[in-house]
């Protein structure tokens, strides 16, 4: 947190102010669905995110424009382990807790972002994946920082998309994201940046309500509320279906 | 079919698990064990996480054992006394084992407890039992050499006090030692995620001297027990069963377990004793090598 105030600090000064005084332009946008339910059959769900760029004037030519799009899970609290190896076996030591990890991340942009994003703004909004959170000066958590990025980009949960917005005449953009099937419950913040020459000018921010429905959410809430019932339910199930499979293939004598 | 699981919060195939259920209780069915030994490094496989794998493998075991505990009750195969005496020893082990859990979890060491504990104990029960099993085979195949069994084998536990008849077993022994082998595979269940019948099964038969033919019924009895437990227990506290899976897993595993039950009658019982040895090794080498090679990400993430 410190370096990154520090670098914010220090980029603050070298980059130059960006323009307030222009034309503004603003961004009007909307969403596919606001509302994914996850029931049994859940396999996946497809969110488009789509808008315009409205202006009141013509449109300044402050450098060439660009559209982010940004897709964030719930932060959850992640233990990372390493494994090392001591007499013969692998096993975990060192063990770091990082605060706030999204549960899935998914960032896209008209063209690449190292194009359409300088660094001061992706530092000051976290949209690049390396700039998503931060590891503390010194020590291990680097290294551990690194590992969720990675593990979490292999799995799929972690994306960063160049030219994964498509924008129409300068005005019209869209952007499809995907979302797996193994998501977790909570709000996934939508974001939108319009940036002119690598500075953010406008942005937009809607949320999807993520929820378990039907069978899924009455297990999940008795499990959380009743667990003692819960825990006698499961058994239930199990005395019934051990039972009845017993009866049933005692009855047919084969 | 995908099918997306409450508790676990992943999406999985709907008959990957119905065949999983199926192949662990077509097993158990066969030779008497749970199946929580195969079922929770299974679910471990397919990317369960850990908690809701052995906590709901017990559910699953509950099914199966009942399942195959009624197809040995029609057979007169059930010691229930015996299988009493077990389960007290197996809940007051089970309790201190969930202590050691929690003790355990607390340091960030369960998961290595638990592989070790795997690759210990079936290395030992399967090895001791096929070099033992297959002795039997040896000496059945002999010309004029079928098994001659003595109807009593003296050892120490019939020096011991408090001794009880079991008629079924046609024991007549103290009841110390069946309830200090229920304790230590209360213990192990608890600590591994597991019935504990692969324990179970050759300590009833070598150490208590029990006639192979009830040790099935009599193991299956006290592993219904001590799985319900545990179910509830990891239900109330860490809120780890999922109902869902556990439904899928059965359904498979019911089945599964009434198609072995009626192969595993045909069988001989040296040669089941001969695929069993040789099914808990391979397991123990799968979770040895795991422990022993350099695993392609150094690095794991889990929840707190």
């Amino acid at each position: 947190m410190l370096v990154r105030l520090a670098l914010l600090a220090l980029l603050a000064l070298a980059a130059p102010a960006p323009a307030q005084d222009t034309a503004p332009e603003r961004i009007v946008a909307g969403l596919s669905q606001s509302r994914v339910a996850i029931t049994a059959d859940f396999a996946g769900s497809k969110i488009m995110i789509y808008g315009a760029i409205a202006r009141e004037a013509p449109a300044p030519d402050t450098g060439p424009m660009a559209v982010l799009v940004t897709v964030e899970g719930p932060g959850q609290k992640i233990v990372v382990r390493r494994k090392e190896r001591h007499f013969g076996i692998w096993l975990n030591t060192a063990n770091e807790v990082v605060q706030d990890v999204p549960s899935f991340y998914a960032a896209a942009s008209t063209q690449t972002f190292g194009e359409t994003l300088n660094l001061t703004d992706d530092l000051r909004h976290g949209i690049t994946l390396n700039h998503l959170f931060s590891a503390e000066p010194g020590g291990e958590n680097v290294a551990h920082v690194a590992a969720i990025l990675r593990i979490r980009k292999n799995a799929d949960h972690f994306r960063q998309v160049d030219y994964g917005v498509m924008l129409s005449e300068d005005t019209l953009f869209r952007a499809d994201v995907d979302l797996p099937a193994d998501l977790i419950e909570g709000d996934y913040l939508v974001r939108i940046f319009l940036t002119r020459d690598g500075t953010v000018v406008d942005s937009f921010e809607r949320s999807i309500h993520v929820r378990k429905a039907g069978l899924e959410r009455f297990f999940y809430r008795m499990a959380q509320d009743q667990p003692l019932r819960y825990g006698f339910l499961s058994l239930i199930v199990a005395v019934v279906a051990g039972w009845g499979a017993s009866a049933l293939f005692a009855r047919l004598r084969w | 079919m995908q099918f997306y699981l409450p508790i676990a919060e992943v999406s999985v195939n709907a008959f990957l698990l119905l065949g999983i259920g199926g192949i662990v209780g077509f097993l158990s069915g066969m030779f008497g064990v749970g199946g929580g030994f195969l079922i929770t490094p299974l679910l471990f496989f397919i990317g369960i996480p850990s908690g809701v794998a052995v906590a709901t493998g017990a559910n699953q075991v509950v099914a199966s054992s009942i399942s195959g505990v009624l197809a040995q009750f029609r057979r007169k195969a059930v010691d229930v006394p015996m299988g009493l005496v077990l389960l007290a020893g197996g809940l007051a082990g089970s309790g201190l084992g969930i202590w050691v859990f929690a003790r355990l979890t607390a340091l960030g060491q369960v998961d290595l407890a638990v592989q070790l504990s795997y690759v210990v104990f079936l290395g030992v029960v399967g090895l001791t039992m096929l070099l033992e099993s297959l002795r039997a085979v040896r000496r059945a195949n002999r010309p004029g050499g079928a098994t001659v069994r003595r109807a009593h084998i003296h050892t120490w536990a019939h020096r011991l006090p408090g001794k009880v008849k079991f008629r079924v077993s046609g024991l007549y022994i103290s009841v110390i030692p069946p309830i200090a082998i229920g304790a230590f595979v209360g213990f192990l269940s608890a600590v591994m995620g597991v019935g504990g019948g692969f324990i179970m099964v050759p300590a009833m038969i070598y150490l208590l001297g029990m006639p192979t033919k009830v040790v099935i019924g009599t193991s299956l009895f006290q592993i219904i027990f001590t799985t319900a437990f545990t179910t509830v227990m990891h239900a109330v506290t860490s809120h780890s069963v999922d109902l869902m899976l556990a439904v899928l897993l059965i359904l498979g595993g019911v089945i599964g377990a009434q198609i072995g039950a009626r192969i595993g009658l045909k069988m001989r019982a040296d040669h089941l004793r001969v695929l069993l040895a040789l099914l808990v090794l391979a397991v123990c080498a799968r979770v040895g090598a795991d422990l022993v090679l350099r695993p392609d990400e150094l690095y794991s993430l889990s929840r707190p």
